[in-house]
């Protein structure tokens, strides 16, 4: 909204936003840091293009427009960039049902440049700013319902993720940070549906990050946790050690007995 | 009495001191003296009974435990225990006070786990002491009746461990009732009105958790006892039925006598169930309610799923097609009915009545008191694995999505394998235990004919090599000859000897083809004359291994 109101700036805003390390509002706000990043940013803009043009354009396009390989990006944001690259998701290594995560191929500097680059032909969520992942004032309790709410469908309960239709998955969110669960929940990658502030503004976003952080932290307070699966793994447990043991036993027994 | 002071002298130790102090006590009671000196054969399928009873007991007393704590309310209040994750949550008193035990009731968390883990190992037991009774054939005449009994003690066994599985009603559990009541409504022309009944009213109502509260701790347990009681009984006075071996009749049972040493060996083996299950309570969890938050009709989670008994069930629902027929302005959900009312129906009703379906099948009506080897009735044998195999399908079904998500696979495909290999992995099964069940019978006569392979290769002076046989042991004989061999049906073909058409012919033919079916492939034991003959082959065969060394 700040965007749209100071049209002729617009070109510089979405510069800051691009930035990587500023959310739309903040370099609103903060205007005599501004320039300094758009300056910045500028020539990370062009090193973000040239990053793109090498390893992204067979497939998105060279303007980011798309192609029959990759969908288009223009207005996807730098938190979608930040997000499939940072995850090691992009660049894609070829046709599958989903892009699995793995370690990035590009450094946090690249990743921060193809961001900007991204955001620079189109205007879309930002990367969120450290204060945005604060959690440590936000309603854990809250965080709970609105993740069983909105969340469990998919990701499980316990976040260790579920199966979803025709090979795709929801994963396990165990092992993401803070950032990750913001940028996903405003991209909303793949099959996940986009949860923007409107629907779940930044302190419910905040509230369920620190409750996914109470998650990953918690101990089993019952003991050994099997994975959290649930009654499939109890039930393996139970036949595998648990009878198996007994009847162990009672084989024991009679054989002692002869 | 002088077997009894030779087992004494056998167990020793104290067992034998408290044996006398209380053995000069009874004396005067004939009665008890009987009931102490009743015998019961030894073998380890044999405890698979027990375990069912020892974790009915444990069962028993962590669920008294848990009564003292839990209130089966649906009355909405703000949770404000020590859970921090839920502090202010609306729900049930009924979670709330699950968390309490959970959280702030001393051991409580111990005893839900005990409470829990035990269910499982309870209806496992269960499940398993059926199979060991079905695979030796031990239902035959004259334990029919304590078939059934076990039948309905199965049956009640799940009922009783879905709805202590639904009393917390945390999110899981009341994902799971949910189905629950579909498949109650999916019942033709009543369903509706049986689900507003149990339900007093929309789901999820106010009224559903007492009522299963009541059921649970006290309609469904004292069936259940009463039913145990009524089983073990018939046990006792049938007596136990032994495995074919040395010195073992049809009119006598070779075991130990209840009193002292089976009673020790029992009571130690209770201690020894209820120590493993509250070791797994104390370091595995169980069914942590609190990560799955109250039950609201507005929320889901990936992988619900129930305890691994209703599986099968779930699976069923999982791999049955979404079929519905428009019959007269009523929906008919195949969806739900084939799945969850008439797949079990068929399997319980099946599972009751295989007695007497064996037994008109066989025409075998004499009394059996010792033991089928599995192998020895390969039909049968044959036709329980296919019912596991079955299970087991339906059972992996209901993991579905876990397994997807464990082994990065398609859900859909996994679905639609399972949908074929539902009915090509049973009639497999079936083929492939009955083949290798003859197979083991043939070894069998080989090994009474010409004895076992001593593994000892011997170079005979011309040069030949053979192996040496020697004669199984006197023990091992008794259990190879111990075979019940049975001909199958020879009744009436379709005509009389004149061609003269026999009214009773046509179904005698049907019934003596499925008896063909059952027994037709059997490898008889050898008879007197043939073993007679082998022996003689074999002490020549020793004998020759003598001349060449
Ligand atoms: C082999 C083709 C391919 C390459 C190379 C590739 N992508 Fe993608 N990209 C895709 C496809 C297909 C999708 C959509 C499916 C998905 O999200 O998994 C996608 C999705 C994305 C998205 C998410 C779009 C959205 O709607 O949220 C972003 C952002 C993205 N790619 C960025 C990049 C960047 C940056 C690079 C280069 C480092 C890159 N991609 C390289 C094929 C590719
Ligand atoms: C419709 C199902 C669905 C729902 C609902 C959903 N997600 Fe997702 N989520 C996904 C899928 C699918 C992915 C993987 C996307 C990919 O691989 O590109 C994902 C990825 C994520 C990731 C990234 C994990 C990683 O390993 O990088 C996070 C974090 C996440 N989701 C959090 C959430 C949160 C928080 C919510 C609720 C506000 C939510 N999701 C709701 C399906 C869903
Ligand atoms: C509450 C559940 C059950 C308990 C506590 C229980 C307990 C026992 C015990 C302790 C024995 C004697 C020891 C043994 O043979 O293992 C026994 C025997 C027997 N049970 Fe069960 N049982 C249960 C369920 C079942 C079921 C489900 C069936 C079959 C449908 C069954 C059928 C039988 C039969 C036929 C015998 C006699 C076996 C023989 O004499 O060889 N029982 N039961």
């Amino acid at each position: 909204m700040a965007l749209s109101r100071r049209h002729p700036a617009a070109v510089f805003a979405v510069l800051a936003i691009a930035l990587g390390t500023t959310g739309a509002a903040y370099a609103a706000v903060s205007a005599s840091t501004a320039p300094k990043q758009v300056v910045k940013s500028a020539t990370q803009v062009e090193q973000g293009k040239s990053l793109f043009l090498e390893g992204c354009s067979s497939c998105h396009g060279l303007a980011a427009q798309g192609s029959s390989d990759g969908p288009s990006l223009i207005g996807v944001g730098s938190a979608a960039v930040d997000f499939q690259v940072g995850s090691g998701r992009m660049p894609l290594a070829g046709p599958a049902v989903q892009a699995v995560s793995k370690p990035s191929q590009y450094s946090e500097s690249e990743i921060a440049a193809l961001a900007a680059y991204v955001a620079s032909v189109g205007p879309g969520p930002a990367i969120p700013t450290q204060d945005m992942l604060k959690t440590d004032g936000a309603d854990l309790a809250l965080g709970g319902e609105l993740f069983r709410t909105n969340c469990s469908q998919c990701h499980s309960v316990s976040g260790k993720g579920g199966a979803l239709s025709e090979g795709r998955w929801a994963p396990n969110l165990m092992g993401a940070d803070g950032k990750e669960m913001y940028e996903a929940m405003v991209t909303g990658p793949q099959n996940m549906p986009i949860f923007s502030d409107k629907t779940i503004t930044v302190e419910e976003k905040q509230a369920i990050i620190r409750y996914l952080q109470e998650l990953q932290k918690q101990e089993s307070p019952g003991g050994a946790a099997l994975g959290r699966l649930g009654p499939v793994t109890e039930g393996l447990f139970l036949f595998i050690v648990g009878l198996g043991a007994l009847i162990v036993v009672a084989v024991w027994i009679g054989a002692k007995a002869k | 009495m002088s077997t009894n002071k030779a087992i004494d002298t056998v167990a020793g130790g104290k067992a034998g001191v408290v044996g006398n102090y209380l053995d000069d006590r009874l004396h005067g009671a004939s009665g008890v003296k009987k009931l102490l000196n009743k015998v019961f054969p030894d073998h380890w399928s044999f405890m698979l009974g027990e375990i069912a009873l020892y974790s009915f007991i444990i069962l028993l007393l962590s669920g008294t435990y848990l009564t003292l704590w839990f209130k089966p309310s649906m009355t909405e209040v703000v949770y404000n225990g020590s859970y921090m994750p839920l502090k202010g949550v609306k729900m049930s008193e009924a979670y709330a006070s699950t968390l309490d035990i959970s959280f702030d009731v001393r051991a409580g968390l111990l005893m839900r786990q005990i409470h829990h883990w035990a269910a499982l190992f309870f209806v496992a037991a269960v499940s398993v002491h059926l199979l060991r009774v079905f695979f030796t054939g031990a239902f035959r005449k004259p334990r029919e009746i304590n078939w059934v009994i076990g039948t309905l003690l199965l049956v009640l066994a799940i009922l009783e461990g879905f709805a202590g599985y639904s009393l917390p009603d945390d999110l899981l559990s009341g994902t799971g009732l949910r189905i629950a009541e579909g498949i109650v409504q999916a019942i033709p022309l009543l369903g509706t009105y049986v689900a507003m009944f149990l339900f007093g009213g929309e789901f999820p109502g106010n009224d559903f958790i007492s009522r299963l509260y009541s059921i649970h701790i006290l309609l469904v347990p004292g069936i259940l006892l009463a039913l145990v009681s009524a089983h073990l009984i018939i046990v006792f006075y049938q007596k136990h039925t032994q495995f074919p071996g040395a010195g073992r009749t049809e009119s006598n049972v070779v075991g130990y006598r209840l009193y002292p040493i089976y009673m020790a060996k029992a009571g130690g083996f209770f201690f020894i169930v209820f120590g493993v299950t509250t070791l797994i309570a104390a370091l595995v969890t169980i069914n942590p309610i609190w990560l799955y938050g109250p039950y609201t009709p507005s929320q889901v989670t990936a992988g619900s799923q129930p305890d691994w008994y209703i599986g099968w069930l779930d699976g069923a629902v999982r791999l049955t097609p979404n079929w519905e027929t428009n019959l007269l302005g009523h929906t008919i959900s195949w969806n739900l009915l084939i799945p969850a009312l008439i797949i079990p129906g068929i399997m319980f009703t099946a599972l009751g009545v295989y007695p007497w379906i064996e037994a008109w099948v066989t025409g075998d009506k004499r009394e059996h008191h010792l033991l089928d080897r599995p192998r020895n009735a390969p039909t049968r044998t044959g036709l329980g694995v296919m019912a596991i195999s079955f299970y087991l399908m339906l059972w992996i079904s209901g993991g579905n999505d876990i397994i997807a998500t464990a082994f990065s696979l398609s859900i859909n495909e996994i679905t639609w394998s399972l949908r074929v290999l539902l009915f090509v992995v049973p009639p497999l099964s079936f083929v492939i235990t009955k083949r290798a069940c003859l197979g083991l019978q043939r070894r069998d006569r080989d090994k009474l004919l010409h004895g076992y392979e001593t593994g000892r290769v011997l170079r005979l002076p011309h040069g030949e090599y053979i192996e040496v046989h020697a004669p199984v042991s006197d023990e091992e004989r008794a259990v190879l000859l111990g075979k019940n061999d049975v001909a199958p049906l020879q009744l009436g073909s379709a005509t009389d000897a004149n061609g003269v058409a026999n009214p009773k012919g046509k179904s005698g033919a049907r019934r003596a083809k499925l008896s063909e079916w059952f027994y037709g492939d059997n490898v008889p034991v050898p008879s007197a004359a043939e073993l007679e003959e082998a022996a003689h082959h074999l002490a020549h065969a020793s004998h020759s291994e003598i001349t060449s060394h």
